[in-house]
């Protein structure tokens, strides 16, 4: 089962993590670059992955930052997550970064690098590429 | 979410560029809350206004929307960072100021009324009995949804502007349903304002949406509000149904070991280098009732009072704000303890308030430590 929130295309690589993000503070508005030492993105740049977790959390201004990642062109091409967040979910209608909610098995399939294609309007939505 | 011809064609694009991101925001909201259709709102109140929290990138955004965005309906305004009026007696830097003026024009350019307040429902007229609005304060609309008769979502803050652009919102359970599965039983004896700010932070854990709380007594407005506020800071949950609730809900008690629990987690310091009253914002009563408590008697410390403008003037009239400040109060309005730039680790350690949603933010974002004590206790401790 799958949820669009924001619909586009994109293609990628997957950047893939277990732990939920809280965008405010933790994700450089610049660089894209997580700077939460207790996270497992930690040193990592989010910017042009196909960024896959589970939800956003904390403040609901996390939103802004989204939007101001994407004006700096350090934003994930799409976000896949396991939850819907008003936080994530309206920070990427704003950015214009698609979005989509998948299930908790379609989740755990995807890995780390794998390449894949995301197109909200095609019968597919979500498909590996390699 | 099914969408009209009109609103689809806004969302394509064809109704401009402002339109199509407010669509895509409302119907990223409705997908997320499982609404079926966007309805008509009529009053809607924004957040993201304190330069302290939306940074640069909400600033830019903010100035590049004013020059051709409209609100389509009756839209009001959440706290600043601080009172112009007396800005210049506090440490802020220049620009933080300018910023915030930025911030301030942008928003009444898009036809906002500057209100700079968390507390729309005690300084507006509240609109008919089931009217929908759209509230992003969420101690405003856990407020609007509980005890005036209204009905919201808890926005986000972009929710709320696109709900303000459009004048809609999308349906989703909170504006529907009146029924929660579980019940939270107030087993605390000869509450105050504070114990009622604990049971809202402990209401606002247990719950997901709206919670039913049994076993209240007759409240006063300061205990409302300060309900509403520690709820609002917790969870996700934006309404309070008062009752027992059905005979399949789940039921919790809030005694005075979970009381403790609470206190434990937001009190951190024995006493504070300074006072400071309103998050959310104090309310004309509030104010005449302080101003009769400390009759004869003046602060050993300082002590912030945070309340909006409107009500600032009319408590000048009254003559309540010379009575306060003879006192020892300093009063700022247009900004509220909760994400206030006003207060600073490096000249506070510790503030004492009787504020649960005050007490969370000044710990986690200000990063300084708070002591909790109730109104009376603050001023038999606190006053000579």
């Amino acid at each position: 089962m799958r949820k669009i929130l924001v619909k586009g295309t994109a293609k990628g690589t997957v950047l893939k993590t277990e732990m939920p993000i809280n965008f405010l503070g933790t994700v450089d508005k610049k660089t894209g670059i997580v700077s939460d030492k207790n996270h497992d993105l930690f040193g990592k740049s989010i910017k042009d992955s196909i960024l896959v977790f589970p939800s956003g959390v904390g403040s609901s201004v996390g939103a802004y930052t989204i939007y101001s990642i994407k004006s700096n062109n350090a934003a994930p091409l799409a976000m896949i997550c396991r939850k819907a967040d008003l936080t994530v979910a309206t920070g990427c209608a704003l950015a214009n970064i698609p979005l989509a909610i998948v299930s908790e098995k379609e989740f755990l399939s995807f890995q780390n690098g794998q390449r894949i294609s995301v197109d909200t309007e095609s019968e597919d939505m979500i498909s590996i590429i390699g | 979410m099914e969408l009209t011809r009109e609103e689809e064609s806004a969302l394509k694009g064809e109704q401009g560029e402002i339109m199509q991101m407010a669509y895509r925001i409302l119907v990223a909201t409705g997908e997320a809350t499982d609404a079926e259709k966007l309805i008509p709102i009529e009053w809607a109140h924004l957040s993201g206004v304190n330069y302290n929290t939306i940074g640069d990138a909400g600033e830019e955004f903010l100035s590049g929307i004013s020059r051709d965005a409209k609100v389509k309906v009756k839209t009001t305004l959440n706290p600043m960072g601080f009172d112009i009026d007396n800005v210049s007696d506090y440490n802020l830097d220049a620009n933080f100021i300018s910023k915030q003026l930025s911030i301030r024009n942008s928003y009444e350019k898009i036809g906002v009324t500057p209100s700079f307040s968390c507390i729309p429902y005690e300084i507006f007229d509240i609109p008919k009995d089931g009217t929908q609005v759209a509230f992003a304060e969420s101690n405003a609309a856990i407020h609007a949804n509980s005890y005036d008769n209204l009905k919201t979502n808890k926005e986000s803050a972009f929710s709320a502007l696109a709900s303000a652009l459009t004048g809609k919102s999308p349906y989703s359970s909170l504006r529907k349903d009146d029924s929660s599965n579980i019940t939270i039983r107030m087993k605390v004896d000869n509450p105050n304002e504070l114990t009622y700010g604990m049971l809202g932070f402990f209401a606002g854990k247990v719950g997901d949406i709206s919670v039913n709380i049994s076993g209240l007594k007759k409240m006063d407005n300061r205990q409302c509000k300060a309900m509403c506020g520690g709820m609002g800071t917790s969870g996700t949950c934006a309404k309070f149904l008062f009752g027992e609730g059905g005979p399949d809900s789940e039921k919790v008690d809030f005694d005075e070991k979970e009381m403790q629990n609470v206190y434990g987690e937001l009190n951190t310091a024995e006493k504070g280098d300074i006072i400071t009253l309103g998050s959310p914002q104090l309310g004309l009563d509030e104010i005449s009732d302080l101003t009769s408590k400390l009759k004869g008697r003046s602060f050993k410390k300082r002590c912030m009072i945070f309340t909006p403008r409107t009500v600032k003037d009319q408590a000048k009239k009254i003559g309540y704000v010379n009575e306060l400040e003879r006192a020892g109060c300093e009063i700022l309005s247009d900004c509220c303890t909760c994400l206030t730039p006003l207060i600073n680790k490096n000249d506070v350690d510790s503030v004492t308030t009787n504020s649960i949603k005050g007490a969370f933010y000044l710990k986690n974002s200000n990063g300084v430590d708070v002591n909790l004590k109730s109104l009376s206790q603050i001023i038999e401790d606190e006053t000579r």
